[in-house]
């Protein structure tokens, strides 16, 4: 089967300029990705986790067509992203968390029938497609609602919906849960499995979010100055790598560091303790159990794994390794 | 996997979909739009008005008359007004880049040209093809035309290679000015200043004026040449009659010039990123 | 007076920064000077030789002046103080204790004074350069042409901050904005001189204060005027820079009555 995705020594480098002194400036080369090598079959879910700058973008614009590789090849549904671009479009749908694709001053229901036209769409197929997108996303109550006025959980319903309007193969979500509140990035997390499983669509999900990719993808992989650098299941790297977590706690009265099973104190200041725990071992229900079942909290908050931590726990274990 | 209805059908129909939609956001500030209108209009019907005043004054300019002077300032008008009405939109391409808005025209399946169209479309500049028609029109019943087939064709070659040869100057001059930085307003000179001068019959200027936004800019086959052949006005420059049929030739290759120049850019921005 | 020097000499600084733009416009400028040249003396040869008492060296001239004193009277304007309004940051503005007309005044002169320099002139040196040119060498009348330029720039001004100031109460003032500066291209004499014009239209023309801002000054400097004629016009221009900045402090006293009671 033809993968859905697949990069070979994939190179981007852009060149900048730089000042030097006050006239004279210095072409000074970034490699934004340095020979990113992976394949996607289809169906699959993946995760694209980097910290900022990492390449995370200039990949997903390589492999959408936005932009021309350094070097290496890409191929996107078997077709080069960039001379073959509109029939790709076709055939892919893209999600930027950020920049919107919906037309800001019309009610949502008209941006997905612009869609339509624009991708020329079997009429049908269309309306089927719509029917089920609105529904599962229950987005019905505000399809009459201009884009402007929508809050950014419906806005970011609307943009799943217009990229998948066209029943691609491949969909590229890039940070799309970024700044969504709890509920909604539930709803799409929960969405997109669902989609997933029913129609086979392929998904390339990139973010800074790693309980993205927990619930999401079985795969991931982490690029870190322009190289992926562990590429495998995410349950593999939990038991490999471990993941530790930081429950901070608010003590009613300042007190020594709390002993609790699986977890270790980091920091005391006056009465706030950090308490750091691996994520195979124990979760942070049983840890918060744990200390409000010995002392009085005020105030508690669950730390999330800086996806920095996660790439500098990479490097550290390969470093072990050799 | 999409299917989709064929080809060049399709593809205007979404055009026609997507102009729509902008005309439909713009609606929503209505009066912003009626004021735009009006003053497109009446940038236009000024610039007329100087012809008039001229005109007050001599009966001929350049050996015209003043039918024939308004016939020019017709093809000239009305074919500006649409270039600038369908395709001056490339000019917006650094802004799209700068707020990060151009990606999503090439992450969709139709021509970039196309939804620059569409997304920056301004109905408002129908104030200048409006009057640009008007007089045409005005012009060509006083010139006592004898309407034929030659003339009806002479008529419509030299509208639609008015409208393409400033379409492709729009394009030339905006691919130019990604290029270079800084040059817009150099680049708005030749495309302002070229098109006001064919308002007025070619040969008043000077033999180099003539040859850049004339011949080289092949501007003058918007109305100057055609003008001649159709109300058979004064041709001191001695056209043949055969050159403003030909129009389509030179107005094709610099169309072509400036599609080329366009695809380049495009291509640079994908190498690039800005 | 210490105070507006000081924002003079700074606006002047800022736009002598822009030196592309700078350039950019003077080609501009020299593009629009000869084809609006070679319009005229087309004019002058169907009129025979002389059209509206100037001959063709006359008009060419005034072709070029026009361009460059389009510069002086930065009439074409610049809408920074019509932003700020929109944009609300103008309130800043209104509570300062300083007084706000003079304020613009003084950075708008700087600015002029600026453009004068780099942009007064070099359009006429550049028509020089194909067309012989006729300018007076008086000096009587080139002190009269030097006071023009000063008054043009301040009813230029004037008439800039009247339009600039309806964005109190007009929210999207960019047609009234089209519309001044369409009216003031079409009587300032920049697309065709005044004298061309039929005679009940020159009439109104020179009424208007448009004509201050470019014909005006044009016409001291080519000598088409006796001295008398000449003061006659600095008279003109010293009208409607008192009319026009009467009006501009009373519709800004409005407007800041309207802030005060809307609360900005």
């Amino acid at each position: 089967m033809t993968a859905a995705i697949v990069c070979r020594d994939l190179r981007k480098t852009f060149v900048v300029r730089q000042r030097v002194g006050r006239v004279r400036r210095r072409r000074v080369e970034v490699r934004a990705v340095d020979g990113v090598s992976f394949e996607v079959r289809p169906g699959e879910m993946v995760g694209y986790l980097g910290p900022n700058g990492a390449g995370k973008s200039t990949t997903i614009k390589m492999l959408t067509g936005i932009l021309t590789p350094s070097g290496g090849e890409v191929r996107t549904v078997g077709l080069e992203p960039v001379r073959q671009r509109t029939t790709l479009a076709r055939r892919i749908g893209v999600v930027f968390g950020q920049r919107t694709q919906l037309w800001w001053d019309l009610p949502l229901g008209d941006s997905f029938e612009l869609l339509h036209h624009v991708y020329r769409t079997e009429p049908a197929r269309h309306r089927r497609n719509l029917d089920e997108l609105v529904e599962r996303l229950d987005m019905g109550e505000f399809l009459a609602t201009p884009v402007r006025q929508l809050s950014l959980g419906q806005r970011m319903r609307g943009e799943l919906a217009a990229s998948l309007l066209h029943d691609p193969e491949v969909v590229v979500l890039d940070e799309p849960t970024i700044g969504l509140d709890v509920v909604s990035k539930l709803a799409v997390r929960e969405f997109l499995v669902g989609h997933n499983r029913e129609h086979g669509t392929t998904v390339l999900l990139t973010t800074h979010d790693l309980d993205d990719v927990e619930r999401l993808c079985p795969r991931m992989m982490i690029i870190d100055h322009g190289r992926v650098i562990y590429d495998g299941g995410v349950a593999a790297f939990k038991s490999e790598h471990g993941v530790e977590r930081t429950v901070v706690v608010d003590l009613v009265d300042p007190g020594p560091p709390l002993e609790v099973p699986g977890a270790r104190v980091t920091k005391v200041e006056g009465p706030r303790q950090w308490l750091v725990f691996d994520r195979r071992e124990t979760s942070a229900a049983e840890v918060v159990r744990a200390v409000t079942s010995t002392v009085a909290i005020r105030d508690l908050s669950i730390e999330e794994p800086e996806i920095e931590a996660l790439v500098r726990r990479v490097y550290l274990d390969q470093r072990d390794d050799v | 996997m999409a299917d989709a209805s064929v080809g060049l059908g399709g593809v205007l129909h979404a055009y026609a979909r997507l102009v729509g939609a902008r005309i439909r956001s713009d609606w929503q500030y209505r009066t912003s739009f009626v004021l735009h209108t009006l003053s497109q209009a009446v940038v236009t019907a000024l610039d007329l008005a100087v012809v008039l005043v001229i005109f007050d004054r001599v009966t001929a300019l350049g050996g015209w008359s003043v039918g024939e002077v308004l016939v020019l300032y017709g093809f000239a008008t009305a074919s500006f007004g649409l270039a600038d009405m369908f395709v001056s939109q490339v000019e917006t391409v650094p802004e799209h880049i700068l707020a990060g808005t151009f990606d999503r025209f090439l992450l969709r399946p139709l021509p970039i040209v196309l939804q620059l169209s569409a997304a920056e479309f301004a109905l408002r500049r129908i104030g200048r093809v409006v009057p640009g028609v008007a007089t045409l029109a005005v012009g060509l019943t006083a010139a006592d035309v004898s309407w034929h087939l030659g003339s009806v064709l002479l008529a419509v070659v030299t509208l639609a290679s008015g409208i393409a040869v400033f379409g492709s100057v729009f394009v030339l001059t905006c691919t130019v000015s990604f290029w270079i930085v800084g040059s817009r307003e150099v680049a708005n000179a030749f495309t302002y200043g070229g098109s006001f001068a064919q308002q007025y019959p070619l040969h008043i200027f000077h033999e180099w004026v003539r040859g850049i936004i004339g011949w080289l800019l092949p501007m003058a086959f918007a109305g100057y040449v055609g003008t001649i052949h159709l109300v058979g006005a004064a041709n001191p420059l001695d056209l043949p009659r055969w050159l403003a049929f030909a129009a389509p030739l030179p107005v094709g290759v610099f169309a072509l010039l400036a599609s080329r120049a366009w695809a380049r850019s495009v291509r640079n921005y994908q190498s690039t990123g800005s | 007076m210490r105070l507006y020097w000081e924002v003079a000499r700074r606006s002047f600084r800022r736009w002598s920064t822009y030196r592309a733009a700078t350039l950019a416009g003077l080609f501009t400028n020299a593009v629009f000077g000869y084809l609006r040249a070679y319009i005229l003396l087309a004019v002058v040869a169907a009129a025979g030789g002389t059209a509206g008492g100037w001959d063709a060296t006359q008009l060419v001239t005034f072709a070029f002046l026009t361009q460059g004193l389009m510069n002086v009277s930065l009439a074409f304007g610049d809408p920074e103080l019509a932003q700020r309004i929109r944009t609300g940051d103008v309130v800043v503005d209104l509570y300062r204790p300083v007084d706000l007309q003079m304020w613009w005044l003084a950075a708008s002169l700087g600015r002029a004074a600026f453009s004068t320099l780099a942009r007064g002139v070099t359009p006429v040196l550049i028509g020089a350069l194909a067309f012989d040119l006729s300018v007076t060498t008086s000096p009587a009348m080139l002190i009269v042409g030097l006071a023009s330029l000063v008054l043009a720039a301040v009813v230029g001004f004037a008439f800039r901050f009247l339009v600039n100031l309806t964005p109190f109460w007009i929210l999207d003032h960019r047609g009234v904005d089209q519309l001044a500066t369409l009216t003031l291209s079409f009587f300032s004499g920049l697309m065709l001189p005044v004298v061309l014009f039929p005679g009940w239209l020159e009439g109104l023309a020179r009424l208007l204060p448009f004509i201050a801002m470019i014909q005006a000054p044009a016409e001291v400097f080519m000598g088409v005027r006796d001295l008398g004629g000449a003061v006659g016009l600095l008279v003109h221009q010293v009208v409607w820079v008192g009319l026009l900045l009467g009006a501009g402090r009373l519709v800004l006293a409005r407007a800041q009555r309207k802030v005060v009671i809307q609360g900005g």
